[in-house]
């Protein structure tokens, strides 16, 4: 049984529910994901298979890897990813593993690469409150102290402090499932999902 | 055609009449009350209708024993029953928003003449 598969985020839009309720949902274009190879623990030490999906062009892959895509059946991929079975022998290499694993009312995980957002101060990337904007003060976004004097004469580790923010690996847990279309590779959940419009996406179950 | 859009589409509904700012339209709204479930019709007159595919709304505003209620639905909502247009109304703008501080004649909206 494949619990997790890959894919896109296409964008939201609202979608009513049967009993008229109307929720937000973000459109995931999943797969269909490809079985590429097996894994085994006698061979590689672990159960797993692995999956392709993005078709690319033949002439775009370079030689190894179209070694191992001739290997598993003549179809080139632009994106290669693991999912952890127990029974990799129950698929077929060029076997595709579509969106219809999915019900409705599913709860799934969806992992995402966040949006990138820079360097950013410690307002936006901590939720610090910044400082008085007016009665003269002009210590509008600034962190404040940032630790003691002479002892410890130092700024704590891990201290929140200006930095690079988002363009992280963010897991959001416990989405629901609200439709499904295999004919469209489609699976619509309730919410937001991190990451921009057409970022890639591992949609799992629980 | 893009997958958004078709998902959209297929969720909108093509039953709807047209109808726009300043016409009287008669809302059957279903209302469901425990198991049971019912028609409510709300009459009065549109005052802004909001573009949009799945997202598209309206709001219906009518005096009720003597207080102004406003009522927006969405216009693609499996809970609407139908709309039926009653009278259509010949406004000059697409909000009607000054509405609300007329009552009376004042708030009276003259029929469209063809």
């Amino acid at each position: 049984m494949v619990k997790k598969l890959f894919g896109r985020k296409l964008g939201m839009t609202q979608h009513f529910l049967e009993e008229g309720k109307s929720v937000p949902v973000t459109v995931l274009k999943i797969g269909p994901c490809v079985v590429t190879q097996k894994k085994t623990v006698e061979k590689e030490g672990y159960n797993a298979i692995q999956v392709g999906y993005e078709p690319k062009k033949e002439s775009r892959v370079n030689k190894p890897l179209r070694g191992h895509f001739r290997a598993a059946g003549e179809r080139y991929f632009a994106h290669l990813n693991e999912i952890r079975i127990d029974d990799p022998e129950t698929f077929e290499l060029g076997q595709e593993i579509k969106s219809d694993i999915f019900n409705v009312n599913d709860i799934v995980h969806v992992i995402g690469i966040s949006k990138g957002r820079g360097f950013s101060g410690v307002m936006k990337r901590w939720g610090f409150s910044g400082g008085m904007k007016t009665h003269g003060s002009r210590s509008h976004r600034i962190p404040g102290s940032i630790g003691c004097s002479a002892t410890p004469g130092r700024v704590q580790k891990g201290k929140k402090l200006p930095g690079r923010m988002g363009c992280h690996r963010v897991t959001i847990k416990n989405l629901k499932v609200v439709g499904v279309r295999p004919e469209m590779d489609v699976v619509l959940v309730r919410g937001a999902v991190p990451g921009s419009s057409n970022g890639l996406i591992e949609i799992s179950k629980v | 055609m893009n997958i958004i859009e078709t998902l959209e589409k297929e969720q909108m509904r093509v039953d709807i009449p047209a109808f726009g700012p300043g016409d009287t339209v008669k809302v059957h709204a279903r209302i469901r009350e425990g198991q049971k479930e019912r028609i409510q019709v709300f009459q009065g007159v549109v005052i802004r209708k909001r573009k949009g595919t799945t997202g598209a709304s309206f709001t219906v505003r009518k005096i009720s024993y003597g207080i102004g209620v406003e009522r927006i639905f969405p216009l693609h909502s499996p809970l609407i029953d139908k709309i039926e247009v009653v009278t259509r109304g010949r406004v000059r703008r697409a909000r009607l928003y000054y509405l609300r501080n007329l009552r009376g004649k004042a708030a009276r909206i003259k029929e469209k003449r063809y």
